[in-house]
């Protein structure tokens, strides 16, 4: 594993190397623009495999997610964090089939205040969404999404959060579920497979386990209580 | 066609908190009891372990301990002219499942409602004539006091081992403890648990202020306590994980720490999970049910569990469904308020306050659930309320915000959501906000009810209780000036920044607030207008008692845990002392 030097992720990344489907989906000319300072932490040794998204999907969330969490001085990008491992590993799970959901009809566009009543599951309302967005980004300008420039993409991203997208379904949701999932992939415990080297923990400084404080609670009262943090795995 | 089973002396409906104690009392009392719970067990040292137990993702994003949606949920609609949706996910209230029930993910703060709280109605006339209370208000005495659940509200501290300050021990107002509080005849099982910096700012400004902060009771054991069924429950380690989570430490009271240890050497008693009850058997001429139908979750199969004693343990809306299905008493009817079933379903009436603080650090992850400091200066009639235009009031607490990560993001309004500011913004307030809990009242309205919904219908093919409910004007009045006393103290704290999350106009289902649902089979003098008499009997089958908060007449300020653990002591001593000997009506 720590001899592997050309994690394959990186691999597929890079620029003119075709051969395979999901690199042909990826390479472009907006990927040329993300910003190169990415900083040395969390290059994973293990490839990038996804359990359920496609390329575009992929591609779409890997743009989002780096958008949402910009690489800089306090934490890589969130595609380097893990975050697209996260959704994809969630979404291919039982909660993106819908476990827990209620899923009888019939389907009735309720009020804002009734909550979620389509009768996709997570899994397929991402779907839905993606290629819903992708469609109104190419009316704008002509290209997908992950294509775009990050200025591009931190504008469309905030039509989607404003409601100003125009999508060919009812979205409202949508922009609120990617926002949560990527907020989930880089505050989770690193098991499931976002916050790599807990590095969202570390920015904020969350010590994570195990938590047991009965007697660091007076002492800490009126000081901060900083430590490396740790997770599940390193009391596993 | 239905298995049918070999006779019990009792069947408890669900295994939660009421399920587990009236299972106790009965079999201590000589009587075979089953169990039947729909969800899985839950044990600890098996299912709340280090170090898989804290994981915010797992318990609290995808709700491991919260029932299944796909079996069975609620419709709702704001006001009765209109269809009602399915919750199709959980939000504002998130009921359990499986053995402990909604009292194993429960935070553990643990309040006995005031004295006058339980005389509700002839208390506000009394004091203010009946011309205060508003033409649509549904309130009712509970046809229980105060002195009579005091005992019982002792056996069930005693059970969880609760951590608190006695304010009125015996008739004395104690230093440090709530001077509002009805007369305790004992005090707290443990200390308090320690507070935090927020607590100790909050407590000082309240003082400035002219109020009484104090530690706010809490079924986290500030210390091993051997609790009044012999059962160990150990020491509070201020984790941070109760809400939605099992307690590694057996230091959150629940069923599953504080009672079933004793119920499973129990031979009297025997447990069955995954098992759906669908029906009660309802024998309308003499009055009396005689079992109930349930599914068995694992195969599907029917069974009949025919039993002299019904004891219905579910959760609000359950225990609503199964007597509406049941045609066990009148259903309630909002156009001409006749009727009992499903009437004066109410909720909590919570709103919030962020203060932030630019040069402190809370370590908002080194806390228990329950180690709030609060104020019950402004709750039910501990103020006068003459010219407020408003009826009840609630507690006021604070904490610091941000025990887990994910649901730590909360800023300053304008602070984008996400993007490189957000990260900056972020590390800026993280630990550094603490928020104000307003745990307003909900009084009764004709126009929140509980009914079977016409269209949907759960796992078993039965209709979903449908839930019609919106703050009635006299609750948004109250929560607006919880509001403004919550301002004062937090300005007293001087801190940064300060805002405050209103209830909005119209009932949001998604967002959380708290699983308080209240009403639905509510208890009473008056066999036309409630469901079960002052000792949970049912007026119209006497071998069915109901517990839980689906018997409140209107819900007061405070968490409802240590109410529906009283009552269900209340109801306990009520079979075992007199109906046993002579089954009958109670009252």
């Amino acid at each position: 594993m720590a001899d592997d030097s050309i994690p394959r992720r990186k691999f597929l990344l890079g620029a003119g190397v075709a051969g395979t489907a999901v690199a042909a989906g990826l390479t472009s000319q907006g990927e040329a623009q993300t910003p190169a300072a990415m900083p040395a932490a969390a290059p994973s040794n293990e490839p990038v495999t996804y359990l359920t998204l496609s390329a575009l999907e992929a591609a779409f969330l890997s743009a989002v997610a780096d958008t949402m969490i910009p690489a800089d001085e306090l934490s890589p990008s969130g595609t380097d964090c893990g975050v697209v491992i996260f959704i994809d590993r969630q979404l291919a799970g039982s909660f993106g089939a819908g476990a827990k959901l209620y899923r009888s009809g019939p389907f009735r566009k309720g009020k804002p205040e009734h909550g979620y009543q389509l009768p996709l599951t997570p899994r397929e309302f991402i779907g839905v969404g993606i290629a819903a967005t992708n469609d109104w980004v190419r009316k704008a300008h002509g290209k997908d999404f992950h294509r775009l420039s990050p200025k591009e993409r931190e504008d469309a991203l905030k039509s989607l959060e404003a409601r100003k997208a125009e999508l060919d379904f009812d979205a409202r949701e949508f922009f609120d579920a990617l926002l949560t999932l990527v907020m989930e992939g880089f505050l989770a415990d690193p098991i499931y497979g976002g916050n790599r080297n807990k590095a969202a923990w570390k920015m904020i400084g969350y010590p994570g386990l195990p938590a047991l404080y009965a007697n660091s609670i007076d002492e800490y009262r009126h000081k901060r209580y900083l430590v490396e943090p740790q997770s599940i795995a390193d009391f596993s | 066609m239905a298995t049918r089973l070999k006779d019990v002396d009792a069947v408890m409906v669900g295994m939660g908190w009421t399920g587990s104690i009236l299972a106790r009392e009965l079999t201590k009392a000589g009587l075979s009891v089953v169990g039947l719970e729909r969800g899985p067990d839950r044990v600890p040292g098996n299912d709340f372990v280090l170090p898989t137990i804290r994981d915010e993702l797992r318990f609290g994003r995808r709700s491991e301990f919260i029932a299944d949606n796909s079996i069975e949920t609620v419709t709702f609609r704001h006001f009765p002219n209109e269809s009602a949706l399915p919750m199709r996910r959980w939000g504002a209230f998130s009921p359990g499942e499986g053995v402990g029930g909604a009292g194993l993910h429960w935070t553990g703060h643990h309040w006995r409602f005031l004295p006058s709280d339980f005389v509700l109605k002839s208390h506000t006339i009394a004091r203010y004539g009946a011309s205060v209370i508003p033409d649509y208000m549904t309130i009712e005495d509970w046809g229980v006091t105060y002195d009579e659940l005091e005992p019982h509200f002792d056996r069930f501290d005693k059970l969880c081992g609760t951590s608190g300050k006695a304010g009125n021990l015996r008739g004395t107002l104690v230093p440090g403890g709530n001077p509002f509080e009805g007369v305790r005849s004992s005090e707290y099982p443990n200390k308090p648990l320690k507070q935090g910096h927020a607590g100790e700012l909050f407590e000082k400004a309240a003082n400035d202020l002219g109020y009484h902060p104090f530690p706010l009771p809490a079924s986290n054991a500030s210390a091993p306590y051997l609790n009044s069924e012999g059962v160990q429950i150990g020491a509070c380690q201020y984790c941070g994980f109760c809400t939605r989570f099992g307690c590694e430490a057996n230091a959150k009271a629940s069923a599953n720490v504080c009672l079933m240890p004793v119920l499973r050497k129990d031979p009297k008693f025997e447990l069955r999970t995954r098992a759906y009850v669908a029906s009660l058997t309802y024998d309308k001429s003499s009055r009396k049910v005689t079992g109930v139908t349930y599914v068995d979750l694992r195969t599907g199969e029917e069974y009949e569990q025919p039993a002299g004693l019904v004891v219905l343990c579910g959760y609000v809306f359950a225990n609503t469904q199964l007597m509406l299905l049941a045609g066990i008493g009148e259903p309630y009817d909002p156009a001409t308020g006749r009727g009992a079933v499903g009437r004066n379903y109410c909720y909590q009436t919570q709103a919030g306050t962020d203060a932030f603080f630019e040069d402190k650090y809370f370590n908002p992850f080194m806390q228990a659930g329950g180690s709030h400091t609060g104020i019950d200066d402004f709750n039910g009639d501990n103020f006068d309320h003459t010219g407020l235009g408003f009826l009840g009031g609630g507690y006021i607490s604070c904490t610091a915000n941000g025990m887990q990560p994910i649901g730590a993001r909360v800023f300053p309004r304008g602070t984008p959501n996400w993007g490189a500011q957000w990260k900056r913004d972020m590390v800026k307030w993280y630990g550094r906000s603490v928020r104000f809990a307003t745990q307003g009242c909900s009084y009764a309205s004709r126009n929140n009810f509980l009914d079977l919904d016409p269209t949907y219908k759960d796992a078993l093919g039965r209709p979903l209780i449908r839930m019609t409910y919106n703050d009635t004007d006299d609750a948004q009045k109250m929560s607006t000036y919880l509001l403004s006393v919550c301002r004062d103290i937090a300005e007293v704290m001087k801190p940064t920044h300060i805002q405050q999350r209103p209830r909005p106009k119209l009932f949001h289902v998604v967002p959380g607030q708290s699983t308080h649902n209240t009403g639905g089979t509510i208890m009473g003098t008056n066999p036309k207008t409630t469901v079960v008499n002052r000792y949970l009997q049912a007026w119209d089958a006497h071998n069915l008692f109901v517990m839980g908060a689906s018997v409140f007449p209107q819900n007061a300020g405070y968490n409802p845990t240590g109410t529906v653990g009283a009552l269900a002591y209340w109801s306990a001593n009520a079979i075992t002392t007199r109906y046993l000997k002579s089954p009958g009506p109670l009252a």
